[in-house]
């Protein structure tokens, strides 16, 4: 069962599973700990070694597959992609969905532009002062 | 999304039943149309009475319906087809097994009926299990019975598996036990499973497709991920004169003061827009479990009918 213990799920996380996945497995990629190349389990390996349904990891994958991050070959199973700068780009994904979750926020709060751009700018120098 | 999970063909298929009615004196099946792709699981999910069994029976041959057509595994069962049972793992509570034999006994029993039995992989259950193979069945609790009784399927291999209840009574780590079965199970991709449960959790869990069913109908069917990503919970701030904008799938759940919480089957991204367009101010957009999913669906559809 701890064959691909890389990645854990959580029922009480209110995100949904294939989103878990997701993360996880770009998470790995971000810190370097899955190179490009390096082989993934198949969809219904890591379904059955994670207990979820076959279509929470299809998903994950196609997703995964869509963001350039994963590339399947027919009958071969999946790997993570050969691109250049993967791990960088993984990093700026992340760091853009944070981004976007923080301004739907704003948003759903009734912020407008200026207001969240302020708020951007003050969490700036906020992180800043913090880090001297 | 529908592409995740489709079968273009009836070969895609592992199992369909087109039109069936079935009639009880106090109890009636309508009009079930049920498609279960192949490589698949599908969570049979309804209230006590609504009709899981029947269905599970139907298939299996076990009841013969009013109308309609049954095919499993490419042949038509209404002939109690003994060659395609060969294939199909069928378990219920309701099945005994011979008390005063042990687990072993029935597994060399079993064994002789079918020649697809797998000894490695009984002997691979009876250990994940934790079954004791002289243990005779009487001495057995219930779990273990559960658990028992599932090796003899599934050492067998059958191509469907058709489960009433398999988690039902089990404790924590059984039911662990027994899911991961079943998804080892479906590793290989000609193989498809379909069960009942009153434990939405496991369902939202393992299940590729969802069936709801209440009081003889198919209420509602579809993938699980589709139902997930489609019902949101909507806690709003509203002025006295607010009214729930006309939005398809929009339900006021309750209301407290200047709070309402809706519930909404179609969400997408302009729901958003349209609700902040009526005048309130979103509070929370949450998803919901599927529990809360099955018990508005069934409310729903009882409000609608006594219209």
């Amino acid at each position: 069962m701890e064959r691909h213990s890389f990645i854990t799920i959580s029922q009480s996380d209110p995100r949904p599973l294939y989103l878990q996945v997701v993360e996880q497995i770009q998470r790995r990629v971000a810190v370097g700990d899955l190179v490009p190349g390096a082989e993934l389990p198949s969809i219904r390996e890591l379904a059955s070694s994670l207990q979820v349904s076959v279509i929470t990891i299809k998903r994950a994958y196609l997703e995964l597959e869509h963001n350039g991050i994963i590339s399947t070959r027919h009958g071969k199973g999946s790997v993570i992609a050969d691109s250049p700068g993967l791990q960088s780009s993984v990093q700026e994904r992340e760091f853009r969905d944070h981004l976007e979750k923080a301004v739907q926020l704003g948003m759903l709060l009734g912020m407008s532009r200026a207001e969240i751009q302020k708020k951007i700018a003050e969490a700036y120098d906020h992180a800043q002062r913090g880090i001297k | 999304m529908t592409t995740l999970l489709e079968a273009s063909t009836d070969a895609g298929l592992a199992a369909r039943l087109q039109n069936i009615t079935k009639s009880y004196a106090h109890f009636q099946l309508k009009k079930i149309h049920l498609e279960l792709v192949k490589g698949s699981v599908m969570g049979l999910i309804g209230p006590n009475g609504a009709g899981k069994s029947t269905i599970m029976r139907i298939l299996m041959g076990l009841v013969n319906p009013d109308s309609g057509t049954v095919s499993v595994l490419g042949t038509t069962i209404s002939s109690s087809d003994a060659a395609a049972k060969q294939d199909i793992g069928y378990f219920s509570d309701d099945m005994r097994l011979y008390k005063p034999e042990s687990v072993g006994w029935h597994m060399q029993f079993v064994r002789s009926l079918y020649p697809t039995w797998d000894d490695q992989y009984a002997a691979d259950l009876l250990r994940r299990f934790g079954l004791i193979e002289h243990q005779a069945v009487k001495g057995l609790s219930h779990g273990q019975r559960v658990k028992a009784m599932l090796l003899l399927i599934l050492a067998r291999r059958p191509k469907l598996l058709i489960l009433d209840e398999p988690t039902n009574g089990l404790d924590p780590v059984a039911r662990h036990e027994v899911l991961g079965e079943l998804m080892k199970v479906v590793e290989d991709e000609n193989r498809t499973i379909l069960y009942s449960s009153h434990n939405t959790q496991d369902v939202e869990q393992i299940s590729d497709s969802i069936t709801f069913i209440d009081r003889g109908h198919v209420i509602s069917a579809g993938n699980r991920d589709e139902y997930l990503d489609r019902w949101k919970r909507i806690r709003l701030q509203v002025s006295d004169d607010w009214s729930v904008p006309n939005l398809d799938g929009l339900r006021l759940e309750s209301s407290f003061r200047s709070l309402r919480v809706l519930s909404m089957n179609q969400f997408q991204d302009s729901t958003m827009e349209r609700i902040q367009e009526s005048g309130a101010t979103i509070e929370s957009i949450a998803p919901m479990t599927l529990e809360e999913i099955f018990v508005s669906t069934v409310m729903r559809g009882r409000e609608e009918k006594s219209l």
